[in-house]
């Protein structure tokens, strides 16, 4: 890690890059208007001090005349830095669509993450250089925060719903990885790296039986450690009778999954939504909320009868139907 | 106004017109409210400050040695607590504004006398309820009590400190409520809107916050009450509710409540750059509308707040779009000030350093803001240390030091005695420097990735921190200074006269300490606010250096 007195923080992508030219504008910015105003106040302070014998000043003009240069100048200023900002935000918002999937669990007070062939790991993410990474998140409990500051991403972690990150390394190296949403406790031990290995080291790790993937079988009281999410996916799938419904022949009391994620769905009430990771698991734990049209609202509701991680893996499988199985 | 000064001289003012510790208890005389108000609110201070050094403590270094974590986490959720809700919102309206602001009219009270003094005991039944939250095992979850841990997942004393927060909250109500009604309905003849003093103005537009933000506040802590206690899902998603619609109602007035900390300074600072320069505020007009501007803008930029929370991309875009527009009206007050100051005739007592200690301060709080409220770099910095300097920048290099310095110059008037100077500007600069010290290396840890609310943090830190925790020993030793010749001068402090620094406004043209009835004759007001170019019709011998020699 670099020193703290160092103007910048380790760059370890090039969205991080990017972030500082904007910091380092918006930073220009501040030290010139702070500097002036500072410099504007000695100077009066000193040059019209009160001397013995001194008249009244006279009350100012005011016709706002300064006040609409000076604001409208600023707003300028402002709305380029808006803009700028703006830019990147929606940038940061967008992976890519070959970026490689891994899924997170956040819980007090550790990170559980799954890699896209089913190998697992806590706290220490691998992952390889100049390949682009969506992280898939969720949280057990509370409010956590994935926040890697190399790479100058952060995004919330939440109960009950899937948020996103993304990231694209270019620089190998271990840097840190925080929560950054106060959880409890032992939040500030809610800590681990993200190690940016080569495209080799990374695949040989994959394929290493470490004490990390045991250990985080172990952890998370799953035996299937090395099932991949979408493979566990497609055995949920059958097993909880998903198929009998959602197939693509003729007369299928539920629509046809290949090709929905991603997808817009036209619902019965005439409006329409996109099928997003959260869309897909509403309409799982509770599927009476958003009907497709043309289908009746006859499936159960699985809220409390499937675990979050069974979601996610059923998911991951749908997902897959719609990457013409290129996934995982 | 002679008969001011004959007043003085005969002796009977507010403070000495009866003794016993009831006449305190149960008056209504907005002016002992006012010095109530400051009394309990310097223990809220201690109380949140000495919290504030222990974990500062904790943070020299990197291991958690000191304090446990749950200690630790108590600690700074308690310094936000108390210094939020217990000291920066009440501050100054309920100091200053409840001594000032009738005076300031020229009126004799408040138009609700006894719902000012409801007000200061409902803040007290607040303050013993989150006091008692406190002592007795503590709260963890931050000032914020987000969801759902606040609701299911922290194990100590949330609903007791919600209460007092949800109930305090009614006193601020009171005072808006009150402040309010008297400016509308109570100024002296002649006292039209555009002369009243711009502290007035401030109090107003802050007052307007407070009405319309506080309930929602209320509605949000009943919200968690009724969740925690009763298991009625609204955040919990495990009971079908959303913890964002809570981060959304909570900002909601907490973004605002940042305004009802920092207008009221702004007010402050405006009356004391004028007497200090001689000079009616450069802009007048344009300063008390800019307050009522931040006041409605400040409503609707609280999602600026969840740029991360899963908030969608395009509400981030226009929180932060309308965010930049509250930096506009605010800018431009940082310049009336300073313009204020152009040929005037400018003399450096200490209500003038704090004043100037509030122009730097605030101005870096405004600025570092810039980087939040911008998409891409608030991704990165949020809940970092950069965020945990900029606020208090703004609500310490702002709030505190309008304060401070509103309390250097009214402190004649309330109490009948000149501080003394030497040790006042003494005291100004070493909270300066440090404050900077605390503080300003927090905007580097932010950048470098430090997390707030971390006990405990890797080596690489901890050089920053050791240097923010001395600034946080200069800081403390500067505040303790201050109130120990505050207290020197109650007692041996030289006489005050009716106008000590030849200012104008009201305040200035009745006695120090003002009578019970503050004015003796009832004002009309024949100039524009701020007429420093005109000599003083407070007779002469009330100033203290004509006085000494009467």
């Amino acid at each position: 890690m670099k020193s703290v007195f160092s103007l910048l923080p380790d760059q370890a992508s090039e969205f991080a890059r990017q972030i500082d030219h904007l910091y380092l504008f918006i930073s220009a910015v501040s030290v010139f208007f702070v500097l002036l105003a500072a410099l504007l106040v000695i100077v009066f302070a000193v040059k019209y001090r009160r001397r013995p014998g001194d008249k009244r000043p006279e009350p100012p003009h005011d016709d706002s005349t300064l006040e609409i240069v000076a604001g409208s100048g600023l707003l300028v200023l402002l709305m380029v830095m808006f803009f700028w900002g703006a830019k990147l935000y929606f940038q940061g918002n967008q992976p890519p669509k070959d970026a490689m999937e891994i899924l997170v669990t956040g819980k007090q007070w550790m990170w559980k993450l799954q890699h896209p062939n089913g190998k697992k790991e806590i706290n220490t993410l691998h992952i390889p250089v100049n390949q682009a990474v969506k992280l898939t998140m969720t949280s057990e409990d509370v409010i956590h925060s994935f926040y890697v500051p190399a790479f100058r991403v952060k995004n919330d972690v939440l109960p009950g719903r899937y948020t996103q990150v993304w990231f694209q390394p270019n620089k190998e190296g271990t840097y840190h990885l925080f929560c950054a949403e106060y959880c409890g406790n032992e939040h500030s031990r809610m800590v681990g790296f993200v190690q940016v290995l080569s495209q080799e080291g990374y695949e040989k790790w994959l394929l290493s039986s470490g004490g990390t993937a045991a250990g985080a079988a172990a952890a998370t009281g799953g035996g299937a450690a090395q099932e991949s999410p979408v493979d566990a996916g497609a055995r949920l799938f059958a097993e909880y009778g998903c198929a009998t419904c959602h197939h693509s022949e003729a007369g299928a009391l539920g629509p046809n999954l290949a090709g929905t994620f991603g997808a817009e769905q036209m619902l019965m009430d005439g409006t329409s939504v996109i099928a997003d990771e959260n869309y897909l698991r509403e309409s799982i734990l509770n599927s009476q909320a958003k009907i497709v049209a043309g289908y009746a609202p006859v499936m159960p509701l699985f809220q409390g009868m499937i675990s979050d991680e069974e979601v996610t893996q059923i998911i991951a499988y749908i997902k897959s139907l719609s990457t013409a199985g290129t996934d995982g | 106004m002679s008969t001011a000064t004959s007043t003085a001289s005969e002796g009977k003012h507010y403070l000495n017109a009866k003794h016993t510790v009831l006449s305190w208890l149960l008056t209504v005389d907005h002016k002992r409210i006012g010095m109530m108000y400051l009394v309990s609110l310097v223990v809220f201070f201690l109380i949140g400050g000495a919290a504030a050094v222990l974990f500062r403590l904790e943070l020299m270094t990197p291991a958690g040695d000191l304090l446990r974590s749950e200690t630790y986490n108590k600690l700074f959720t308690m310094h936000g607590i108390v210094m939020i809700f217990f000291f920066l919102i009440p501050s100054i309206p309920a100091v200053l504004g409840n001594f000032l602001l009738p005076i300031m009219v020229g009126t004799r009270d408040v138009a609700f006398p006894k719902l000012n003094l409801a007000s200061w005991y409902v803040f007290m039944l607040g303050g013993i309820l989150a006091f008692v939250a406190i002592v007795g095992g503590g709260v963890d979850t931050g000032w914020t009590f987000y969801t759902p841990y606040s609701t299911m997942y922290a194990n100590s004393n949330v609903i007791l400190a919600v209460c007092g927060a949800f109930i305090a909250g009614f006193s601020s109500i009171m005072t808006a409520l009150n402040f309010v009604v008297t400016i509308h309905k109570m100024r002296a003849p002649g006292l039209t809107w555009f002369r009243l003093p711009l502290f007035v103005w401030a109090m107003y537009a802050t007052s307007l916050v407070v009405l319309l933000g506080t309930p929602v506040v209320a509605i949000t802590l009943v919200m968690i009450f009724v969740e925690r206690a009763f298991g009625l899902g609204i955040f919990n998603p495990a009971l079908g509710g959303d913890p964002v619609l809570f981060q959304h109602l909570f900002w909601f007035y907490s973004h605002p409540a940042v305004y009802i900390m920092i207008l009221p300074s702004m007010g402050v600072v405006s009356e004391i750059i004028a007497c200090f320069s001689r000079r009616r505020i450069y802009g007048y007009k344009f300063v008390a509308y800019s307050s009522l501007a931040i006041a409605v803008i400040g409503f609707f930029v609280w999602g600026h707040h969840m740029f991360v929370s899963s908030q969608s991309t395009y509400a981030g875009m226009i929180f932060s779009f309308l965010t930049f527009f509250v930096a506009v009206p605010t800018a431009i007050k940082v310049l009336n000030w300073t313009m204020t100051m152009y040929k005037g005739s400018i003399s450096l007592e200490a209500p003038m350093l704090y004043a100037f200690g509030f122009l730097g301060l605030f101005t870096i709080g405004g600025m570092t803001g810039l980087f939040l409220s911008t998409l891409a770099t608030d991704i990165h910095l949020h809940d970092t240390y950069f965020v945990v300097a900029h606020f208090h920048y703004v609500m310490v290099g702002g709030g505190v030091m309008g304060f401070l310095g509103g309390l250097h110059f009214w402190w004649p008037k309330m109490t009948g005695r000149m501080y003394p100077e030497g040790w006042a500007i003494f005291a100004a600069i070493v909270i300066f420097v440090g404050f900077n010290l605390t503080f300003f290396p927090q905007f580097q840890l932010g950048y470098h990735g430090m997390p707030r609310r971390y006990h405990e943090y890797p080596a690489d830190f901890q050089v920053l921190h050791i240097m923010s925790t001395a600034g946080a020993s200069v800081l403390g030793f500067g505040y303790l200074l201050m109130a120990g010749y505050l207290g020197w001068s109650l007692k041996f402090g030289k006489k005050a006269g009716a106008n000590p620094w030849d200012a104008r406004g009201l305040e200035w043209e009745t006695s120090s300490p003002p009578p019970t009835e503050n004015f003796l004759v009832p004002p009309v007001v024949r100039h524009e606010a701020y007429a420093y170019e005109f000599e003083s019709e407070t007779s002469p011998e009330s100033h203290p250096s004509s006085e000494s020699s009467a």
